[in-house]
């Protein structure tokens, strides 16, 4: 694999990049939509984080990489018949960031027979698909609003149930599969299904930066990286393993972040008056504050981290007034200024 | 352009002619095809383009590798997969490279590039950002390197017949060789060995500070928004400086870099918001000098400062660069520029893409799928046979466990469905104004319209809907259709008369028209009125507010991209409705006397159906 871009030589961007980080801290906010504009750096950033989480501990031999401090039930059915036979042994592993590319076929996303077993030795067997390989980890697709539609039936069924399910040959494979969606995309190739975008937790909006200098920074960062690869993540190595640590230390610390009745109170308030649908919004809003308070050290949820991170968590869910010409994001924003101070 | 015909080198002013430019850029492509992404060479098939062609080949090295790209190329060919002879014959998996991995190291011709689908693009674009192919097919999962320059043929003739935005926002180089004639051919001035001596030299370049902020800032000066352009103009400049035997980047490089990659880019015109004119040492008649992009108003978030050190930089050669894009900015792009009509992101290429569906049976067809056979369903036998053809022996060892004769097993699980795309069902959303004097007239014409539309054979696959507005608002009269019975129905008795809330009008018929674009149809908002509202969207009257209101949401109809045709029926042409065609973005037809056969042959003619 090439050596990917440090996400700590990364410049400006700053909601993308936050985004990103909240995301790998609370796998439960659901993922994260990066939209915007041509050569902005979305797949680059996504990337870069690949190359920075932290490792995870994971079953050994175990084919979909179970976690062995989870609920039985939440094993795979050979961890489960591991486990009855006496504890799991586990090792550490690196979360897996697996890329969902373009005209991936059904059986690699899904799983399917093993083709060399059935090959060479006449035999049915299971193979894993991208979906098992993405199993506590993050699934990447770049261009998600180009996904065949056949494709994107599978993924929600698979996202919302948080297990596979697979029938082939008289062969019926169910394994846990909970990922991480990260997608990334440019608003004019074509708009997202309402129910793919729902299933995003945060939404951020890139846009090229229009000062100089931020642009002449881009620039030359991005030229000495393809002029020496190598010594250039060198160069960011310490920055990025800086940034690994914040990631570890706030998933610890993610429990023990207070969320008060008022801090509740006042995302519903948002939320209601925004009129977004449902109670995703509110739950991704609260969640979203907490990761970012763990992330700054914080001990409970303040209006500040609310308001940082209100757009992200609201801006898809807002339903369309055609007269209103301010953006969904101005919107939030406003609605943010009156509401959270 | 004057035809200051073969110039050993290019000079910043005035600009060297599209020839010699074209053949300039062939052969810093040359040096370097990964590195600059590839060409997209706007120019119809004839001797001028296989002259550039020719050039173009002869200077890349030899053994390079050269794919050409069919236009309906299929996925697999192109990615590549499983190889299905060599599979059975070794009895193991054995893949087949698709042409982009096959071209590593090499270029790719694009055939057609105009008019090249999604899917292709969007993989080319993969491999050009990545340098490999991600395979994940047919039970392989590989990632193959392919760094490769792309050589995209653009034969497209129209303005909005153009290679993907995606995929020129990756290619380093747009020439367009419609300008140059026969006579303006000349050899290319750059032997192979400068070539090979330039690949060498091409590490070892190196670029000022001053450099860089002169090719980032006349980007910005052209308004252009991609960060890839100023990146490929670095490099470009590199190449350029290399090709001319030097070590560091000169001013000439930078002009070069600034003519060939950011002038095609331009998507305003640099305007000069400081009077003073600075003594000019040039003859050139436009040098300007930047300071704030002439920019879309989309970026409100300007932040901190920027302009505070822009005064101390190096302003002669961030002029000079920027002088040299603007004089090479291609005329016809420049004659829009001027006239403000290039907008950027134009909704066409979304309605295009968003109006090519998958379907079941009709169209185009567009790979398979794997699936139950269900009525209506065709299915793909080689496809179905190639799926199957795998896993024999595993099946014959089932077979003869149960003691039958092994023969071809072809099973459920291979069923591979044929999948076709065609141009999705138009609906044609008819918004009526049913206020005043002449409403009786005008439903009773779009009533007639509908049911014509309707009635027409050929359409009937399409649908219609009937709003009208009047008095305090506006009423859906008749949901999206295909039923003539039921249209017949529900028009019979239309109510008329009252005031014009026009916006309330257009609005409900925009979400209308958003619905069966999210259920993948194609609408066409057809609005029948004289332009003159009176009641606004909260059923208050005031002609100014209800006017602005229309305005407004005429203008979101534009915003979302919708084909409308706006159908003038008052007596004589009103400015009100060709005001409100405009920004709408609609068709404007006259029609004082609204007759059926008439509207439903516009309405035809708008969408194309």
């Amino acid at each position: 694999m090439p050596i990917a871009f440090p996400f700590s030589a990364i410049v400006g961007q700053d909601e993308m990049k936050l985004a990103l980080l909240i995301g790998a801290v609370d796998p439960r906010i659901g993922g994260v939509l990066v939209f915007g504009d041509r050569g902005t750096g979305k797949s680059t950033a996504v990337r870069a984080l690949a190359a920075l989480l932290p490792k995870i501990r994971a079953v050994v031999d175990c084919r979909y990489g179970c976690d062995p401090a989870a609920e039985p039930d939440a094993l795979c059915a050979d961890c489960r018949s591991r486990l009855a036979k006496g504890p799991l042994k586990s090792h550490q592993v690196q979360v897996p960031v697996v890329d969902l590319p373009l005209g991936a076929t059904e059986d690699r996303v899904i799983g399917a027979l093993d083709l060399e077993l059935a090959l060479t030795r006449g035999e049915k067997a299971f193979e894993p698909g991208l979906l098992a390989r993405a199993h506590r980890g993050f699934l990447y697709i770049d261009e998600v609003n180009l996904l065949e539609d056949h494709l994107v039936d599978a993924l929600l069924d698979v996202a919302a149930s948080g297990e596979n399910l697979v029938e082939r040959e008289g062969l019926s494979v169910r394994h846990p599969a909970r990922f991480v969606l990260i997608g990334s995309g440019n608003p004019e190739e074509g708009e997202l299904r309402p129910q793919l975008l729902d299933r995003f937790g945060l939404s951020v909006e890139v846009r090229t930066p229009t000062d100089l200098e931020t642009r002449v920074r881009v620039v030359r960062t991005r030229d000495s990286f393809e002029h020496d690869p190598k010594g250039f993540a060198e160069q960011w190595r310490r920055k990025d393993a800086k940034v690994r640590k914040g990631i570890t230390d706030a998933q610890g610390r993610l429990a023990s972040v207070d969320v008060s009745d008022e801090a509740l109170g006042q995302a519903a308030r948002l939320c209601m008056s925004l009129g977004t649908d449902g109670l995703r919004g509110e739950l991704t809003l609260i969640r979203a504050a907490r990761a970012l308070a763990a992330l700054q050290g914080s001990p409970a949820v303040t209006v500040p981290h609310l308001r940082r991170v209100a757009a992200p968590a609201l801006r898809h869910r807002l339903r369309r007034d055609p007269l209103d010409e301010t953006g969904s994001s101005a919107r939030v924003e406003r609605a943010v200024e009156e509401l959270l101070v | 352009m004057d035809g200051g015909s073969s110039r050993p080198r290019p000079e910043p002013t005035p600009g060297p002619d599209a020839w010699t430019d074209a053949s300039l850029a062939a052969a810093l492509f040359a040096v370097d095809p990964r590195g600059t992404g590839g060409i997209a060479l706007r120019a119809l098939p004839g001797p001028v383009r296989d002259q550039w062609l020719a050039d173009c080949r002869g200077l890349l090295p030899a053994d390079t590798i050269r794919r050409r790209i069919p236009l309906h190329v299929t996925e697999g060919r192109l990615l590549g997969g499983l190889d299905l002879a060599a599979t059975i014959e070794a009895g193991r998996p054995v893949a087949e490279l698709g042409l982009l991995s096959q071209s590593d190291g090499g270029v790719v011709e694009l055939a057609m590039a105009e008019r090249v689908g999604g899917a292709t693009i969007a993989q080319l674009c993969a491999a050009l950002d990545l340098g490999e192919v991600v395979l994940e097919r047919d039970g392989l999962a590989m990632r193959l390197p392919a760094r490769l320059g792309v050589l995209a043929l653009d034969e497209g003739c129209e303005p909005d017949e153009a290679v993907a935005p995606a995929l020129l926002d990756r290619l380093a180089f747009h020439v367009d060789l419609t300008p140059v004639s026969v006579h303006g051919v000349t050899d290319p001035p750059y032997p192979p060995e400068t070539i090979a001596a330039a690949r060498q030299r091409l590490a070892l370049v190196g670029i000022s500070d001053q450099g860089f902020d002169a090719l980032c800032g006349t980007a910005l000066a052209l308004g252009i928004g991609s960060l890839r352009a100023p990146l490929y103009a670095v490099r470009v400049a590199r190449i350029a400086a290399a090709l001319g035997g030097r070590d560091q980047v000169d001013d000439q490089d930078l002009a070069a870099a600034a003519r060939l990659v950011l002038a095609p880019r331009a998507q305003v015109f640099p305007v000069p918001d400081q009077p003073p004119d600075r003594q000019q040492d040039q003859t050139e008649p436009e040098r300007q000098q930047d300071d704030q992009p002439h920019q879309a108003p989309e970026s409100p978030d300007a932040d901190e400062s920027p302009e505070t050190s822009r005064e101390t930089r190096d302003q002669p050669l961030a002029d000079l660069v920027l002088a040299a894009a603007q004089a090479a900015i291609p005329p016809h792009l420049l004659a829009r520029l001027r006239l403000g009509t290039l907008r950027r992101s134009r909704g066409q290429a979304t309605g295009k893409a968003g109006a090519l569906r998958h379907a079941s049976l009709r169209g185009r067809p567009a790979g398979v799928r794997r699936g139950d056979l269900r009525p209506g369903d065709r299915l793909n036998l080689i496809e179905t046979l190639r799926a199957a053809a795998p896993w024999q022996r595993l099946r014959r060892a089932e077979l003869r466990e149960l003691g039958r004769r092994p023969r071809i097993e072809v099973r459920r699980d291979d069923f591979r469905i044929a999948r076709y795309k065609h141009r999705s069902e138009t609906t044609a959303i008819f918004v009526v104004d049913a206020s005043g004097s002449s409403a009786l007239h005008r439903l009773a014409e779009a009533k007639g319209a509908v049911e014509l539309l309707l009635a027409d054979c050929y359409v009937r696959r399409d649908r219609v809907a009937l709003v009208a507005f009047r008095g305090q608002g506006a009423e859906l009269l008749l949901p999206p259709t295909r039923s003539l019975v039921r249209t017949k129905r529900s028009l019979a008795d239309l109510p008329g008369g009252g005031g014009t809330p026009l916006a309330s009008g257009i609005e409900l018929g925009l979400a209308l028209a958003e619905g069966v674009k999210r259920r993948g149809g194609t609408p066409l908002l057809v609005l029948l009125t004289d332009g003159r509202a009176n009641v606004a969207r909260d059923g208050t009257g005031g002609r100014t507010r209800a006017a602005e209101e229309a305005l407004t949401v005429a203008r979101v109809v534009r915003a979302a991209g919708m084909a409308a045709l706006l159908v003038d029926t008052s007596p004589h042409p009103a400015p009100q409705a060709q005001a409100l065609a405009q920004a709408m973005g609609a068709v404007y037809l006259p029609l004082p006397h609204a007759d059926a056969n008439r509207l439903s042959a516009a309405v035809r003619a708008t969408a194309g159906i």
